[in-house]
């Protein structure tokens, strides 16, 4: 589903990516782990396209297209979501009207039929409900006045929403208690955990992979995967720390 | 108020940023005088939309207990101004929502003069300017509180949107105090399209034109919020900021 090549990333002409490669299957759950200034951030913005991120070289496959050929907005209709690490608050659109305007753009450009009012607000119920989110909560602004966890909860609930192949998640675990974790857990699973899809989880933590299961866990440091591993990497990193498992 | 005045110069405060080659033909600039009395309401919408240059100049008088509800919306297709002047009472409420947008060479202003003159009295003011290409959108708003007007509460909001760095915004939000036990507050910002917020709609999908409009519709409804005939007024600025993308 996607293949990434010797990818090689800047950021204000710092080298921050330096050859990182990565195979991602349908139906696979990745976890990549790795300390501060590894990478781990960019890895998630280059993928999506953010500008000031620039691919310097390498390639990028994405469900049988060039990936790094898209616009941000080309990518998201491409199947690809990128859950933020802090997500942005944007005054006066509502969440509901954000996200009509954003799953019908994606149908436009996939070239099925947009979604009605009311078959959109069906959609939208259901999956706030699964991240147990009030639908009143989506009728205010796009995350303005939200805690940190809201955020968090309410990203799930858009990438419930759009139902993308691939989800890259940036620390979706941040900022989140106990009790929000284990929702968040469980909704990544019930949409992401389904035959043909795949995640990307960026973490720092092993807590979110208590509750989605990584069938591989890597080390990112100095812009590249040093170390992949099961499950128990991610224990042992926990254990021993990065200093120790990376070199 | 004279109305054999001299042309004005850019020496004229309130004449700055003018286009004084459009004001030239539409000089002596007659008054419009509004006289709200105690305890009465009274809302008015302007709508500068046209095509040929437009100055307006309201006086306004509130009476005790008064209020008054001014929106305008500055979508002038030449120069467009509206100088406002308005006398408060006591305990009277002035709200003034307006929202410019401009392209091209526009030069689009308001200019407003806010006077407590008697004390409780609350003043409301929130501009939301969009400027693009060459277009100049001006603000220049005083607020004069006079001696023993106490209780006054006086905002102004304003804020600019330039969507080319060849676009101009000039913002001069001013207070002049003569009375204690005063609250004023002033807020001024002139920026561009918050950067983040269009790439983190481009990664829900929205393509970069839509996410403009969608982040300069909810910057313009922020000027018609609570208004009498808020939906026209949102709709005849959209038609508007759609000419404009």
């Amino acid at each position: 589903m996607l293949q990434i090549t010797d990818l090689h990333a800047t950021v204000a002409d710092k080298p921050i990516l330096k050859g990182l490669s990565l195979t991602i299957n349908p139906g696979e759950v990745h976890a990549i782990m790795g300390p501060n200034g590894a990478g781990k951030s960019t890895l998630g913005y280059t993928l999506g396209g953010r500008p000031g991120y620039e691919v310097t070289g390498g390639t990028v496959t994405f469900a049988g297209q060039d990936l790094l050929a898209l616009e941000p907005h080309e990518r998201a209709a491409a199947g690809l979501f990128l859950g933020f690490q802090y997500p942005v608050e944007i005054p006066g659109v509502s969440f509901l009207q954000f996200l009509r305007e954003s799953l019908n753009a994606q149908r436009r450009a996939r070239g099925e039929t947009e979604l009605s009012g009311g078959a959109f607000l069906q959609v939208a119920k259901l999956r706030a409900g699964l991240l147990k989110m009030d639908l009143d909560m989506l009728k205010r602004p796009v995350n303005v006045g939200f805690s940190g966890g809201e955020k968090k909860r309410a990203e799930m609930v858009q990438m419930g929403i759009l139902d993308p192949k691939l989800a890259i998640l940036d620390e979706t675990d941040s900022g989140l208690d106990i009790d929000a974790l284990r929702v968040v857990g469980e909704g990544i699973n019930t949409v992401m955990r389904q035959p043909g899809k795949a995640v990307l989880l960026i973490t720092h933590y092993q807590r979110l992979l208590d509750y989605v299961k990584p069938d591989f866990v890597h080390v990112l440091a100095g812009g590249r995967i040093v170390r992949t591993g099961g499950p128990d990497l991610a224990l042992e990193l926990e254990e021993r720390g990065y200093e120790a498992v990376a070199a | 108020m004279s109305q054999v005045a001299a042309l004005p110069t850019r020496r004229d405060e309130d004449f700055r940023y003018a286009d004084l080659a459009a004001l030239t033909p539409l000089w002596p600039v007659a008054a419009e005088q509004v006289r709200v009395p105690g305890g009465e309401a009274q809302t008015m919408t302007l709508i500068l939309a046209g095509g040929e240059a437009v100055a307006r100049e309201l006086v306004v008088t509130l009476g005790a207990g008064a209020s008054f509800d001014l929106r305008v919306l500055n979508a002038n297709g030449a120069y467009g101004r509206v100088a406002l002047r308005a006398e408060l009472g006591e305990g009277a409420n002035f709200t003034l929502g307006a929202a410019q947008l401009a392209a091209g060479e526009q030069v689009l202003e308001i200019v407003t003069q806010v006077v407590h003159a008697a004390p409780d009295a609350v003043s409301r003011q929130i501009v939301r300017s969009v400027a693009g290409g060459q277009a100049s959108v001006n603000y220049l708003g005083k607020v004069l509180v006079a001696k023993g007007a106490s209780g006054t509460d006086g905002e102004q909001s304003v804020r600019a949107m330039l969507l080319d760095r060849t676009a101009t915004a000039n913002a001069r939000p001013e207070l002049e105090i003569h009375a204690d036990d005063v609250k004023c507050a002033h807020g001024c910002a002139v920026g561009e399209l918050d950067a983040n917020g269009l790439f983190y709609m481009a990664a829900r999908g929205i393509p970069p034109e839509t996410a403009k409009r969608l982040m300069l519709q909810a910057f313009v409804a922020e000027a018609f919020a609570g208004a009498a005939e808020e939906e026209a007024l949102l709709e005849q600025a959209l038609a508007a900021l759609e000419a404009m993308l």
